[in-house]
């Protein structure tokens, strides 16, 4: 229907096969895991679906539409995306900062309108940062920032929102609130693909994953499906550790395999 | 509201058209004869043979436009270059188009060329220029990265300024070594109209290349994969910004010497005003670069330098301290 569709995508960097044959859908209103080591091609895949980096093979639709047919304004508007480690070059206050995230919607000459305003107080509000509104970028602290970051993010209002490692180097709390706004995007029906390093995140907060290994699909399906003990095995040469708490499934890895 | 217009920056922009208007006026009123208000009404509205419109017109109009091109380039493409390097440091200069200018210019007062016509230099310069430009789109053709490209151009820069040193070294005579040194001091004394003519189309053309390219620069505030990923064309932005800089910076300092300092301290005065935001800096420095560049020109011919002192090297003295007194200011929200 309406889901972002990847298939056959491969990526070749120099003569090296980055990804090999990837194929996955995120749907409208799921948050899809996109886990696996170091190198097995999560970033690049994010990036192949965004057109950052050219892929060599394979297509990207959304519904019926070609990804690569769009303009790079109408694609910025359906896809929207937090990279790793996001920099922020300049002492921009965070409402500019945030603000920036319409610039899809503006032709080259506009700054936003009261509408596009709204929007950036909105996201504001959702994450937590509206007190942060006339502070200067550079100056947050490492969670601040994320959640800002993210604002700016949401406030492209895309239908798809894909994030590298969204709660890499945040504390735990911080780390709890970023995979809440994550859940709460996809029940306001956008889809979320995420790259994941928590296993135990992925079990808990993702309706889909995608496991890859060596550049190619290892397993993909719902977290029971993939996050087996041969998979982890497998992808990342790990035993893992697995109990429930309240309900809750949690999983932790706790020895190198063969120990 | 007032809130709302100093955000935007039309206060601030009005402010400065102002001062631009008001220091052209001064530009039109002092030098060797300095003329009073009623002697500049006549000059300008009066019958054109009177010695005063001589002046004014033929004298001191080109020179006062002259310095509102140059300085508006080199303010403009400082602040876009910055923008898009993301890189407090960057001016003009880094692309390499102001050397490459500047060897034109002392090939062709080597080859005597300036003595025959008064366009040889401008026009050899101008060829510089465009062959620095050329050998930079080659060189950082197709995907460059903004790293490959400054690298690119301190290359060039620096066989530019290398080849001025050897041009310098195999002339024997020293006066046409001081006249070379001397015009890369910079300088607005004698340009005509024909001077006028000549730069002006390549230094517009340059700005109608760089217009518009605030959004672009704004959304590379959050990097380069950031700002792809909201629907800039980082290619194209890339281009437009060398371009332009290449046109109308070449073309200024054609007709004016390798005056430095402008493109690199005027975006630091605009921030310091309004902000960091690329894009709200980029008229504010146009603006402000026209109106120091005037000021240094007036400063050039009052009686405190003789008739010798050169705008770059006043701009220099001048542009140092200022950009000193800056980064002492700002050095918190630099961290």
């Amino acid at each position: 229907m309406n889901g972002l569709h990847i298939s056959g995508l491969s990526v070749t960097l120099g003569d090296k096969a980055i990804l090999r044959d990837v194929s996955f859908t995120v749907e409208p209103g799921q948050v899809v895991g996109l886990i696996g080591a170091n190198g097995a091609g999560k970033s690049t895949a994010l990036k192949a679906v965004l057109g950052i980096v050219e892929p060599t093979a394979g297509n990207i639709r959304i519904g019926e539409q070609d990804v690569a047919a769009l303009s790079p304004r109408e694609r910025a508007k359906k896809l929207s995306y937090v990279p790793q480690g996001a920099p922020v070059h300049w002492p921009l206050t965070v409402e500019r900062l945030v603000g920036l995230g319409r610039t899809p919607h503006l032709t080259p000459w506009q700054d936003i309108s009261a509408a596009d305003e709204a929007i950036v107080q909105r996201v504001l509000i959702e994450t937590d940062s509206w007190h942060l509104r006339d502070r200067l970028a550079t100056t947050l602290s490492g969670g601040e920032r994320s959640r800002v970051l993210l604002a700016r993010t949401m406030a492209v209002g895309a239908p798809f929102m894909l994030a590298d490692e969204p709660t890499a180097s945040l504390d735990p709390l911080h780390q709890l609130q970023v995979m809440d706004i994550m859940r709460g995007q996809a029940s306001c029906g956008a889809g979320v693909l995420l790259v994941l390093h928590d296993l135990s995140f992925a079990l808990r907060y993702c309706d889909r994953l995608v496991l890859l290994h060596g550049g190619g699909v290892l397993a993909s399906g719902t977290p029971a499906d993939v996050l087996t003990d041969a998979h982890l095995e497998t992808a990342f040469g790990v035993k893992v550790a697995r109990w429930s708490d309240g309900g809750e499934q949690f999983l932790a890895p706790h020895a190198a395999k063969g120990v | 509201m007032i809130r709302k217009l100093q955000q935007n920056g039309w206060l601030l922009n009005a402010s400065l058209l102002g001062a631009l208007l008001l220091v052209a006026l001064m530009s039109g009123m002092f030098g060797q004869v300095d003329l009073d208000m009623g002697q500049m009404a006549a000059a300008v509205f009066g019958p054109a043979d009177s010695p005063e419109a001589i002046i004014v017109r033929e004298l001191r109009l080109p020179r006062v436009l002259l310095a509102i091109l140059a300085g508006a380039s080199l303010g403009y493409s400082g602040a876009a270059l910055q923008g898009l390097l993301r890189n407090p440091l960057a001016d003009p200069g880094v692309i390499g188009v102001s050397a490459s200018a500047s060897l034109g210019a002392v090939i062709a007062i080597y080859m005597g060329l300036a003595a025959l016509s008064p366009v040889a230099i401008p026009v050899l310069a101008m060829a510089g220029a465009f062959a620095s430009t050329a050998i930079l789109m080659l060189l950082a053709s197709r995907d460059a990265s903004v790293l490959t490209l400054i690298l690119a151009g301190i290359g060039i820069s620096s066989l530019a300024t290398a080849a001025i040193a050897l041009v310098m070294n195999f002339t024997s005579n020293p006066v046409t070594v001081q006249e070379m040194v001397m015009w890369m001091l910079g300088s607005l004394e004698n340009r005509t109209f024909d001077d006028l003519t000549l730069a002006g189309p390549f230094i517009v053309a340059g700005w109608l290349v760089m217009m518009g390219v605030g959004q672009g620069l704004n959304a590379l505030s959050l990097g380069e994969d950031a700002a792809h990923t909201l629907g800039i064309d980082l290619k194209r932005l890339r281009w437009r910004v060398v371009l332009g800089t290449a046109l109308s910076v070449g073309a200024t300092v054609s007709v004016c010497g390798a005056v430095g300092f402008v493109g690199l301290v005027v975006p630091h005065m605009v921030r310091a005003m309004i902000g960091y935001e690329p894009r709200r800096l980029l008229l504010p420095s146009a603006f402000l670069g026209a109106i120091l560049m005037m000021l240094a020109d007036i400063l050039t011919r009052l009686p405190i330098g003789h008739g010798q002192l050169r705008l770059g090297v006043v701009m220099a003295i001048i542009g140092a301290p200022v950009f000193l007194y800056i980064v002492f200011k700002t050095r918190e929200s630099m961290r």
